[in-house]
């Protein structure tokens, strides 16, 4: 919901706690997700994935998730899914060019931004998306990747 | 803030390797002399001859025209067409990249074919949105964003690798652009915007219309405070306003166009304001050449395209160096 996303924004610094309290266990729960298998938890962790973000963020689901380096404030709801900061044409009253009645994602990112911890991850020069990431859960792929990466360093 | 970014001096970039295949816009940037580009609209036409007709109300007055590509969202000759005839001619050429209408796979290829054809000068832009422009009902493609095309392309370039990963046999030597609002909110964010498009491969910048000095005064001390100004060449963006009324139109209808009240009540004010239009302009090209980092100018005389001569010359900046 919009007045929920904005409101979101703007306790970047609250929500990124939350997630910083979050992640860890996610990645702790390691070894359920490898004994259901990651295909498996796919889908109940997505859909729970969805619920939650999509209430607080407007969640596109984009399987990628960059919520930290972007103020909290989900650059998938800019109509031109920029993921690196505002394009030229936001409005004076800092206004979307495409959807004037709302607020630019980018204007909301950057002040949310400003709120965090971390407020110079937005900085950081974003990949383009993936698109066959889509409907997937960022979650469950932070947990697998971290895995990972424990299992390089045996 | 501290920075995230590492900002690689892009003005020292080796030059492409063959060293006759820098271009004229490249070599006068480096040179330090100040340059002057301006914005060439394509025809709604399939007749190659009013390319070259509107070209040449440019030639030698320009060191490069910026062939739009869409813009405005609207139908027109593509750049790329338009900068492989007029390469054809010998003349210097800035092929604007939209992301709006391709996706990677179409914009890379296109990258290729435009150096093939002897196009030196890109500049990676997002694109407006289809709203504005007189199909609002295309989809919009937005595959990837200004930022991710940049590193794209200084990929095919310097690491001879698509985005795939999947290698050239031969990279495409291009001059590399990006444009900048400082104009539009949120302003404290746009110098760190203009330093992820140097970390991303931009080595000019070309800006949105400057109508608003002290607002670009205020971006470039930011951009001075970040050590971008020794980076990359900044051109900003100016053009002459044919009356108060056109003002107060883009105003209203071109996004991200941002032209202060004093402006407006000084052509309101003019008994010729077609003329005071054009005082305007070149009173902000000399005042912005005394700005530290500023490279050069990017006009856009949109519908006025006749008078770049004569401002060009007014100003006295063809050739000059950087003040």
């Amino acid at each position: 919901m919009y007045s929920i996303r904005l409101w979101a924004a703007r306790h970047a610094r609250l929500l990124e706690l939350t997630y910083q309290a979050v992640e860890p266990v996610i990645i702790k729960l390691q070894p359920l997700w490898k004994s259901v298998g990651y295909a498996r938890a796919e889908k109940p962790v997505a859909r729970l994935e969805q619920a939650c973000k999509g209430l607080l963020f407007d969640c596109q689901m984009c399987g990628q998730c960059i919520l930290s380096s972007t103020g909290m404030s989900c650059s998938m709801n800019c109509p031109k899914h920029l993921r690196n900061g505002p394009c030229g044409g936001v409005m004076q009253n800092g206004n979307c060019e495409v959807e004037p009645d709302t607020r630019c994602v980018w204007v909301e990112a950057w002040e949310g931004s400003q709120r965090m911890k971390d407020s110079d991850a937005i900085q950081i020069v974003q990949l383009p998306v993936d698109h066959r990431l889509q409907g997937s859960s960022s979650w469950l792929r932070v947990a697998r990747q971290a895995a990972e990466r424990r299992e390089s360093l045996k | 803030m501290t920075s995230r970014l590492t900002i690689p001096d892009n003005t020292q970039l080796p030059p492409a390797e063959d060293a006759g295949n820098v271009g004229r816009l490249e070599r006068v940037l480096r040179s330090g002399q100040f340059a002057v580009t301006a914005e060439l609209a394509p025809p709604d036409s399939a007749d190659p001859q009013e390319v070259h007709a509107r070209a040449q109300l440019f030639a030698g007055h320009v060191d490069a025209m910026n062939a739009t590509d869409g813009s405005g969202a609207n139908c027109h000759m593509s750049s790329v067409a338009m900068c492989a005839l007029l390469a054809r001619e010998g003349h210097e050429t800035v092929m604007q990249i939209s992301c709006r209408d391709r996706n990677r796979i179409a914009i890379q290829g296109d990258v290729l074919g435009a150096t093939a054809l002897g196009i030196r000068n890109l500049l990676c832009l997002t694109g407006d949105g289809v709203q504005v422009g007189d199909h609002p009902e295309a989809k919009p493609v937005f595959d990837l964003d200004s930022l991710s095309l940049l590193e794209i392309v200084a990929g095919l370039r310097d690491k001879h690798v698509f985005a795939s990963g999947r290698t050239l046999t031969s990279a495409p030597q291009v001059f590399l652009g990006a444009a900048a609002n400082p104009f539009a909110p949120p302003f404290a964010f746009r110098p760190h915007r203009l330093a992820k498009k140097i970390a991303a491969g931009a080595q000019f910048i070309q800006t949105q219309y400057c109508f608003d000095l002290p607002r670009f005064q205020d971006f470039m001390h930011r951009a001075r405070d970040l050590g971008l100004l020794e980076k990359c060449f900044i051109l900003p963006g100016v053009g002459p306003l044919a009356s108060a009324r056109t003002a107060e139109w883009m105003r209203r209808h071109v996004p991200g166009v941002h032209i202060p009240d004093d402006v407006l009540k000084r052509l309101e004010g003019a008994r010729d304001q077609k003329a005071e239009g054009r005082d305007i302009c070149i009173e902000l090209i000399q005042q912005l050449r005394e700005i530290e980092g500023v490279s050069g100018v990017h006009i856009m005389a949109h519908r006025q395209e006749a008078f770049v001569p004569e401002i060009v010359k007014r100003a006295g900046i063809l050739g000059a160096s950087k003040s």
